[in-house]
């Protein structure tokens, strides 16, 4: 019966259905190397480490900050993309549609989920630079991914950021108000930064209201409208795939660099 | 079929004239892009409007009127009138009019203004801004924002920041 069994998979496994999906033909690994290739061979698998040492599943000196910020961003991705099909990014229906989400959309906790997982983000992202600080990861050969992380944590905040305007209410107006009146205050790109009055021909202002950091962030003079398409835009698709395209470098970095970094 | 020999000189200059153009056409497209990103008409309220008649204003008093669609506040004086910016000095959030304390108080980080303008308390580095303000042809109060005058600057004496009645 078990030998029937066992040929009845084999089998299968040598169909072409089975060897056209799997390119190892779908065997079972027999020694380390064929294990390896299970892992070379598939691109789900090959996201993974070959071999995983011991020391890299100590929680407690990873604290596994970074794979609970990729987790958390893979949720806020997920849940983001179900708002979507709720929301409609104008000054009409942008506040209503967010207070549906929370009462009439079924699984209303959705919008929840996806403004607390934001916070949650943004605390993990910290604890995960902390970590790396206090454990010396940043030092050679991993320099360079210090720095990718670090636009990882500005992509982070940005994303951030940028979806704060979107649920149209109080907060979200002046909370924007204040953020895109730092951009005003950006060296030579904003009215009010420091160098801006020398860009100037004569009496012509190259720098002025209509035309600065903030102008070009907020598409005006005022929070409006053309703000909120050009937050939603940024928040839904500019920032979550630079974000991912970075993500992609910092882990390939971490595996390039010598694997997680371990205990001295 | 030519045999032709391309020397090394010939095949250098083309590698450096094809990536020449290509990055002229990339700063090309970059700088359109960023063109592309500032509109070029703006479905806000113009920068200059007009505001009534003079005697349309109470003396001391602080007008509402134009607060929400233009962010100006027009205070009548004894001796006349001027346009207040309702946009903080702090961070640009819109303070509100406190008729009983006599001050604007702005409810994002509590920064307070005088009847002024001044600012008194709160993180406000500086004064609100007052606006061109004068007299049409027609006899109505006209507010320019595209000039601002700044107290600090002493550009309150300037005799356009202030319409005497």
């Amino acid at each position: 019966m078990l030998d029937k069994l066992k040929k009845l998979l084999e089998n299968i496994r040598q169909t072409q259905f089975v060897r056209s999906i799997f390119r190892m033909g779908g065997g079972f690994p027999r020694d380390v190397r064929q294990r390896m290739f299970v892992m070379l061979n598939n691109f789900f698998m090959h996201l993974h480490p070959v071999r995983i040492p011991k020391h890299a599943i100590k929680i407690k000196y990873t604290w596994c900050m970074g794979g609970l910020s990729f987790f958390i961003f893979l949720v806020l991705a997920v849940t983001g993309m179900l708002l979507m099909f709720y929301y409609r990014p104008t000054v009409e229906f942008a506040y209503g549609d967010v207070m549906d989400m929370n009462e009439q959309v079924p699984l209303g906790i959705m919008r929840e989920i996806h403004r607390w997982g934001a916070h949650l983000m943004i605390i993990t992202v910290w604890l995960h630079m902390f970590r790396v600080f206090m454990t010396g990861s940043y030092k050679p050969p991993r320099e360079f991914n210090w720095v990718i992380g670090v636009i990882l944590l500005l992509l982070t905040m940005l994303l951030s950021f940028t979806g704060y305007l979107l649920p149209w209410d109080q907060l979200a107006i002046w909370g924007i108000s204040v953020g895109s009146n730092m951009a005003a205050a950006s060296p030579f790109a904003g009215t009010e930064g420091p160098g801006a009055s020398l860009l100037k021909i004569g009496s012509i202002n190259f720098v002025h209201k209509g035309a600065d950091a903030r102008f070009v962030l907020i598409a005006g003079r005022f929070i409006g409208e053309a703000a909120l398409v050009r937050f939603y835009v940024l928040h839904c698709v500019v920032l979550p795939f630079t974000i991912m395209i970075f993500m992609a470098v910092h882990f390939w970095r971490v595996r390039k660099d010598g694997g997680i970094s371990k205990p001295l | 079929m030519s045999k032709e020999k391309v020397t090394r000189r010939v095949f250098v200059s083309w590698i450096f004239l094809g990536w020449t153009l290509f990055l002229a056409c990339l700063g090309g497209l970059g700088t359109m892009l960023l063109r592309y990103l500032f509109p070029n008409v703006l479905f806000e309220p113009s920068q200059s409007f007009k505001a009534g008649y003079p005697e349309n204003y109470a003396v001391g008093e602080v007008s509402l009127l134009w607060k929400s669609k233009h962010g100006v506040w027009i205070v009548r004086t004894a001796e006349g009138l001027y346009a207040l910016s309702a946009v903080c000095t702090h961070l640009g959030c819109t303070p509100n009019w406190l008729s009983g304390e006599k001050k604007f108080k702005c409810p994002c980080h509590g920064s307070g203004f005088r009847f002024s303008g001044i600012n008194f308390e709160g993180p406000a580095p500086r004064p609100l801004e007052r606006f061109k303000i004068l007299l049409g042809d027609d006899g109505q109060i006209l507010v320019d924002k595209t000039k601002k005058f700044q107290q600090e600057k002493g550009e309150w004496n300037d005799p356009a920041s202030f319409l005497a009645i």
